[in-house]
């Protein structure tokens, strides 16, 4: 299977891992038991994302992702990693193989489950701003 | 601590050996005869690939007559069992006894045997990775057309009692076919000694080269062609033969055959080493059988991290691995091995699988041994699985 240097490169030397202790939204997504879970943190200012950190269990191409999604969102207002699609995931790392492209919606959906929470715990009903969180099928 | 390049994989494919090569050369550029042609060249093609046949019997226990070249271990697995179910099916048997961990070249076959009509029993296997004979002998039917057990696990290395269950198939006149591409060249076998019908084999995992396989079938069993065409393989298997890879066979199996015990002797301690050495980290488990498993065998689970994570971990420190974890298998399930000893999905993602042959020195040892604690550790840091699990609170 071919990962792309990029891939390979936020693999061995991923940004952004660990935790934020006062972090404003906290999200996870995914199981042990189909082999992915992230989890993802955000810092967030007046509607900004100051930082974002992550933890995951799983694969070359879950890692990777979880990194990539985190520098995306980096600096970037709420509206704007909302409009973060797995997609621009997959680009921003030169493509995944297509069997790990679910490991791209898994980062797409840790971000907006993050969000989500954010919302909550400001007293705002995330669900018509921030939509569904897709759990990956067992 | 200096990188170093380890292959620890070779349960995957091995390296053709230089004294196989040098035995195929020949057979490229100047002995290159197609073995059915009357003239010399085509003589001695011949007379190198009834030699290479006498080696391949001879370490099996076996007559010449009884062996067939093939292209692969899979198509070993295919006729055996394809043909054998077809020859059974004109007397009315329609049942097969298997196991549930074999590898897929056996396991799919009898998949599509079941499509066709025929009904398959998969015994079960304990938490050590062993099956027991007596279940094989508890599923033989009237109409059981064939009994096909492997000889030695491809992931967990577990050596099955043949030896019982070809006396059981005998008892009770089943033919029994077993897939020994993990065993030959780790174990000794003796087919007429111990009973065995049929008998796959695969050139790759012994230092011969990709693509060329071994199905030993005892005389007096007759199974219909795979492929037809020309007369080559006493008519049995069409194709002009492959004679360098045959050739190269017929070396590779006689150099891997002739010292199992002494290679054991160098391996199994080092091997040993490995597991003490991984099983010091906490939770981490063996899987399969610690004794009655191939001397170069290891296969841990590590909880709270993911397979494919830690071979590309390990690969950036040289050392070359396996896994079962699903994103290695290519589907969302984990391991079906590791799922038949017990393993819950979440510890099978994380199972690493080393098998080492005599070229992993000492030293090797102790650098696999100095790698794989930080990277399960980096891996754990940064697993949210690794947090709940010492959090104690529940991640499945
Ligand atoms: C137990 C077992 N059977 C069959 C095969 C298939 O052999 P080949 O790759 O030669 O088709 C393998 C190899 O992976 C194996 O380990």
């Amino acid at each position: 299977m071919m990962y792309s240097e990029k891939v390979l490169d936020h693999f061995s030397n991923p940004r952004n891992v660990g935790e934020i202790e006062d972090a404003d939204g906290v999200g996870e997504i995914g199981n042990a038991k189909c082999g992915d879970i992230m989890k993802m943190y955000l810092k967030i200012d007046k509607g900004i994302i100051t930082d974002a950190k992550f933890k995951t269990f799983g694969c070359g191409a879950a890692v990777a992702t979880s990194s990539m999604a985190t520098e995306l969102i980096k600096g970037k207002s709420i509206d704007d990693a909302l409009k973060l699609t797995n997609q621009a995931v997959v680009e921003a790392l030169d493509g995944l193989p297509a069997v790990k492209i679910h490991c791209s919606v898994l980062a797409e959906q840790a971000v907006r489950s993050a969000l989500s929470d954010y919302y909550t715990r400001q007293g705002i009903d995330p669900l018509p701003i921030v939509g569904e969180i897709k759990e990956p099928e067992e | 601590m200096e990188k170093r390049f380890i292959y620890a994989d070779n349960a995957a494919t091995t390296a053709v050996s230089e004294e196989v090569l040098n035995a195929m050369l020949p057979h490229f550029r100047t002995a290159y005869g197609n073995a059915s042609s009357i003239y010399k060249l085509g003589r001695d093609a011949q007379r190198d690939i009834e030699d290479a046949r006498e080696k391949v019997a001879k370490a099996l226990g076996a007559d010449p007559k009884e062996i067939f070249f093939t292209s692969c271990g899979s198509e070993s697995d295919n006729w055996a069992i394809k043909g054998m179910a077809e020859v059974q099916e004109k007397r009315g048997k329609k049942h097969i006894i298997t196991s549930v961990f074999e590898h897929h070249a056996v396991l799919h076959t009898c998949e599509y045997l079941e499509k066709k009509g025929f009904e398959v029993t998969y015994i079960k296997v304990n938490d050590k990775g062993l099956i027991d004979p007596e279940d094989v002998r508890n599923a033989i039917r009237e109409d059981t057309a064939l009994v096909t057990i492997m000889y030695a696990n491809n992931e967990i290395g577990t050596i099955q009692p043949i030896d019982e269950i070809a006396a059981i198939c005998k008892e009770k006149k089943v033919i029994f076919h077993t897939d020994a591409v993990q065993a030959v060249g780790h174990v000794e076998i003796d087919v007429h000694k111990q009973g065995i019908d049929m008998l796959s084999l695969s050139g790759h995992k012994i230092h011969a080269q990709k693509g060329i396989g071994v199905l030993y079938i005892r005389k007096g069993l007759t199974l219909p062609n795979l492929i037809h065409g020309g007369g080559q393989e006493r008519n049995k298997r069409a194709g002009t033969e492959n004679v360098p890879a045959i050739v190269g066979l017929g070396v590779a199996i006689e150099a891997a055959t002739k010292n199992i015990a002494e290679k054991a002797a160098i391996i199994t301690p080092r091997r040993n080493r490995l597991i003490d050495g991984m099983l010091k980290l906490p939770y981490t488990r063996l899987n399969g059988d610690r004794d009655k498993r191939l001397p170069g065998n290891l296969n841990i689970s590590f909880e709270g991290i993911e397979g494919e994570s830690l071979l590309l971990m390990l690969d950036l420190n040289g050392i070359c691995a396996s896994s079962g974890s699903a994103c290695t298998s290519g589907s969302l399930d984990p391991s079906h091995v590791l799922l038949s000893i017990g393993l819950k999905h979440e510890v099978a993602h994380g199972s690493l699988r080393l098998s080492i042959e005599e070229d992993v020195t000492d030293e090797d040892v102790d650098y696999i041994l100095e790698v794989i604690p930080k990277v399960v550790e980096r891996l754990r840091s940064m697993s949210p699985v690794w947090e709940k699990m010492m959090k104690g609170e529940k991640y499945a």
